[in-house]
């Protein structure tokens, strides 16, 4: 059985400083009730992992507003003028890969793998100061794996035993990040006693805490 | 010195998707950038199967959903509210990509900043003043079949069609077809070939608009507008 804490009790887990993954494609399947105890607590100085910086006024994009993040590393901030307007006025460092490099760092990283070699980037500035490895006449960049301190992540319904499933277009990053950091945060629209096993999609062993997203 | 003629938006946005939906064929898995590449949707025969694919992970990707009461959890790239065709499945980023990248992908549409005779292409910032970033552009553009540049063909005054992209590109070498509301090129292992031309405007017109060297098809075509 897991621990079910409230959004306020998960968001006090974090430490200023700490470098968190928020799951969610701009504001689908965003662990939003967390990030809003984030900012209340004004936990600071984060290094934040995420697909995007969602909208000015939304989640994610609301711990940049407030100044919260000092680094994020994404894949696109085109919805975001305010994490733009930082980046360009020096108060926040942006670091850009690929939202298919991303995840598999992150994979990588939660399934012990060495780093992951892919191809998309090759002939682009993306292959400066990157290792580039060529195998069958084909040349690679070589990526590190990317974990972090916390996982924040959403699931529609979750079980006392930690088990996710998801409805729709929610799934994302979430899955991946759930194997990839020290503590693992899942926020659920719906607790339930027990998931049927064929509706998981991430096996419980992954979760440390469940925070009730009070949709339900 | 003839005065090229001017569309309005509209017409432009229209004569370019129309011209890009003709591009798919039966049974074909097509991922469409935001904006304009997505308005090709809209011009397919409905009688053909196309499976719409979006990169947050949705293969049967469908039209908008009308509301009043949305479905807040199926969403497309851009964020709006979608419906799904039936045969569809949700996924998540890891087999998105490995749909993407892995070669899973007929054809792919999006848009550019500049694209070059070498069919590179560079469509994901401009430094120090438009930096929205690569989102999943980089891996479709290496992992699709068929990539097929939909955009206007100059910006204000600004030629997109180069011989050598300035901006940093998304991708080098991996163009195949240009689409704007003037013409159409092909990229050959020779450079660009113009295979067809939008009766408004002549071969002179294009020449001034567009930087790249090109060669004019000997079968070339009126472009539909």
């Amino acid at each position: 059985m897991k621990e079910i804490i409230s959004a306020k009790q998960a968001a006090g887990l974090i430490k200023n400083g700490s470098t968190i993954m928020i799951g969610g494609f701009l504001s689908c399947g965003v662990p939003d009730k967390v990030i809003e105890e984030i900012i209340k607590q004004k936990k600071n100085n984060l290094t934040m992992i995420c697909n995007d910086t969602s909208f000015q006024e939304a989640d994610k994009g609301l711990l940049i507003k407030n100044g919260l993040v000092k680094k994020v590393i994404t894949t696109h901030i085109g919805t975001n003028p305010v994490t733009g307007a930082k980046m360009h006025s020096g108060e926040l460092e942006v670091e850009f890969y690929p939202m298919g490099t991303l995840v598999e760092k992150i994979h990588a990283k939660g399934s012990g793998l060495g780093g992951v070699l892919t191809p998309t980037g090759i002939g682009t500035i993306l292959e400066d100061g990157k290792k580039i490895v060529e195998i069958n006449n084909k040349k690679y960049i070589f990526e590190e794996p990317l974990g972090a301190d916390f996982a924040l992540i959403y699931g529609t319904v979750v079980d006392k035993y930690g088990n996710v499933a998801f409805k729709g277009t929610t799934r994302n990053f979430n899955t991946s990040m759930a194997t990839a950091a020290d503590t693992v945060i899942v926020q659920a629209d719906e607790i339930v006693d027990c998931l049927d096993p064929d509706s998981v999609v991430i096996p419980g062993i992954f979760i440390d805490y469940i925070v009730n997203g009070g949709v339900n | 010195m003839p005065i090229i003629q001017e569309l309005s938006k509209e017409k432009i946005k229209e004569i370019i998707a129309k011209r890009i939906a003709k591009e798919f064929k039966e049974n074909d898995i097509v991922t469409l950038g935001i904006g304009l590449p997505t308005e090709a949707a809209n011009y397919v025969n409905e009688n053909m199967n196309i499976i719409f694919q979006s990169e947050n992970g949705i293969l049967g990707l469908g039209k908008n959903q009308k509301g009043p009461n949305f479905d807040k959890k199926v969403v497309n790239a851009g964020g709006a509210f979608v419906e799904v065709k039936n045969g569809a499945s949700f996924y998540d980023s890891q087999m998105a990509f490995t749909i993407m990248r892995g070669g899973h992908i007929d054809a792919t549409v999006l848009g550019a900043l500049q694209v070059d005779e070498e069919g590179s292409i560079a469509s994901w910032q401009i430094p120090g003043k438009f930096v929205p970033g690569i989102g999943g552009s980089m891996d479709l553009i290496v992992g699709s079949k068929r990539v097929i540049v939909a955009m206007t063909h100059t910006s204000k005054d600004e030629i997109k069609i180069v011989k050598k992209c300035t901006l940093p590109l998304t991708a080098y070498k991996e163009v195949d077809l240009i689409v704007t509301e003037r013409c159409v090129f092909e990229v050959t292992n020779n450079g660009l070939m113009l295979t067809e031309l939008n009766p408004m405007f002549t071969i002179d017109d294009i020449k001034k608009s567009t930087l790249a060297d090109f060669k004019i098809s000997s079968q070339i075509k009126k472009m539909e507008v």
